[in-house]
């Protein structure tokens, strides 16, 4: 995979994008995160530069001060598993681990994840083995859709991680920020439980 | 969302030098805004509600503002920690369980991973009103315009402490706690730190709904402080849903009671006011007497008694009263 695009082919995104023809970016770069203190003498409309880790790889990019993390993550790195659900903080399907903490992607903004290790659906499977996670999901039958199952898969590995998945009833309380509107809740508890001995080996 | 600059502040003297040009702006919708968790201001700043020209991330000061500290029986709460640190840190839950519960009852796990303390007590109103511009009437977001909420649908908004020019809820849970357990909080400003009582950080909507903290522009809160402890404490949430909602009613509650009897009794509001409310008079009912559940009910009678409901939320008054009641018998009879 190339440094900060996806792999071309086909598909139904690059179709998509390339009908709507997106306009180019300027590269008149400004650092990132400038300590400074005189935010008048700075152009808001310059794009900034910004190096995301993601997955332990560095990507350098030149983009808006406005771009979320989500949209960092799928329109300029080319990792579209993180789901744009309601942009808002209410659904969880954009949950990605930021220094192993579950956040929303949505409501970060990609200049302020300076230095932090992220990590996203895209790096959880080693080769053609499954994350004991996403392998639980799949054995479980823990979604219909499948839209909120990045964001699902995330955030329950997080919840194992943080010992709130001892019983059922925490599994619900903690997995409560991930929404699924086709309802797969009683699968996806189911899920978590299979995965936890797994993920605790290790 | 509208252009804005964003910068990074390394310590608190920065952060004061940046955030100072916001001086003489609007209140509550000024031009250079401090970014901590981010869950409230990126999220307005998208509904077009919030438009800084620029941010200021606080983030990096969190090496000093952040700490969570029980000296000598005090407790010291950093801005910047985060509420799922807080609801977790063992101290917290044994002396302060009011306050872990307050903090593990809000939001979502992803949501309290992000959010800090200091932003938590200064999220806005989910008035919906308040949060959808095309709504030109709204006194919060556009002095002098109006309250769409007051003949609207008004089944969230607020019974206690509102005026004729606005309904909307105060939406957090933890500034319950902090208000019940006299609070202090630290701000810091460009020509240093003062320290106030939380009671006295929100204000109540009166003629001026848009301005809402005494706060005044470039300061930032620092740190919250308690004196003693209260580990005969609860924080009980009523919502639509069991998880992840904002209270429809809520209460803190704090009782030292010795041989049965209540030497001191706090109690406090959420989901029902337009700031983080606390019953001064209903608790004092308690001081001096022997619990029980008859007493309990006067308590919560006395709660609500100035309440003042609209079309669709008279219902909040006497799920408030059973919210009250209930916090109170759990608080008396816990072990401790």
């Amino acid at each position: 995979m190339s440094d900060s695009k996806p792999t071309s082919g086909f598909d139904r995104r690059s179709f998509m994008a390339g009908v709507a023809g997106a306009a180019v970016m300027p590269m008149t770069a400004r650092g990132q995160g400038p300590a400074a203190s005189a935010p008048a003498a700075q152009d808001p409309s310059a794009p900034v530069e910004m190096t995301l880790r993601v997955n332990g790889k560095d990507h350098t990019l030149s983009i808006d001060a406005r771009t979320a993390l989500l949209d960092a993550l799928r329109e300029h790195l080319g990792l579209t598993g993180s789901k744009k659900g309601c942009d808002h903080g209410q659904c969880g399907a954009c949950t990605v681990l930021v220094d192993g903490r579950r956040v929303l992607s949505c409501l970060t903004l990609a200049v302020a994840t300076l230095g932090k290790d992220i990590s996203t659906i895209e790096g959880l499977a080693q080769g053609d083995r499954l994350h004991p996670m996403q392998q639980a999901f799949v054995d479980q039958d823990a979604f219909q859709c499948g839209y909120c199952t990045p964001g699902q898969i995330m955030s329950a590995i997080a919840c194992v991680r943080e010992g709130h998945a001892d019983s059922e009833d925490d599994i619900r309380e903690y997995m409560s920020g991930n929404i699924c509107r086709c309802a797969a809740y009683p699968n996806i508890v189911a899920a978590v439980k299979q995965a936890v001995p797994e993920i605790a080996k290790g | 969302m509208r252009p804005f600059t964003y910068q990074r502040a390394s310590d608190p003297n920065a952060a004061m030098a940046a955030l100072a040009a916001s001086r003489g702006n609007n209140p509550t919708d000024p031009a250079v805004q401090a970014l901590a968790g981010g869950t409230t201001l990126i999220d307005l700043m998208k509904l077009d509600v919030m438009h800084p020209q620029a941010l200021v991330d606080i983030n990096p000061l969190a090496g000093n503002w952040s700490e969570v500290s029980l000296d000598g029986g005090n407790l010291r709460l950093g801005a910047l920690a985060r509420m799922s640190d807080v609801s977790a840190h063992p101290e917290v839950q044994r002396n302060y369980p009011v306050i872990a519960e307050s903090l593990q009852l809000a939001a979502s796990p992803q949501l309290r991973n992000m959010a800090t303390l200091g932003g938590n007590v200064l999220q806005r109103t989910r008035c919906s009103y308040f949060r959808d511009v095309s709504y030109a009437n709204c006194n919060k977001r556009n002095p002098g315009s109006g309250c769409a909420a007051m003949d609207g649908v008004n089944r969230m908004h607020a019974v206690l402490g509102t005026s004729d020019q606005c309904i909307a809820t105060y939406p957090g849970d933890f500034a319950q706690a902090l208000i019940a357990l006299d609070a202090n909080v630290e701000i810091t400003g460009k020509s240093g730190t003062r320290s106030l009582p939380f009671a006295q950080l929100h204000k109540r909507p009166g003629n001026t709904p848009h301005i809402e903290t005494t706060l005044a522009p470039g300061e930032l809160i620092s740190a919250f402080t308690i004196d003693g402890r209260w580990p005969r404490s609860v924080y009980l949430k009523a919502r639509d849903r069991q998880s992840y909602e904002f209270a429809l009613s809520s209460a803190a509650v704090a009782l030292d009671v010795r041989d049965g009897i209540v030497q001191d009794a706090r109690v406090a509001l959420g989901g029902v006011a337009t700031v983080p409310w606390r019953a001064r008079e209903a608790e004092a009912l308690l001081k001096g007497l022997k619990f029980d559940n008859g007493l309990a009910g006067r308590v919560a009678e006395a709660a609500f008694a100035g309440a003042q409901p609209r079309e669709h939320n008279a219902f909040k008054i006497d799920l408030g009263k059973r919210v009250v009641a209930r916090a109170l018998h759990k608080a008396a009879t816990m072990e401790i």
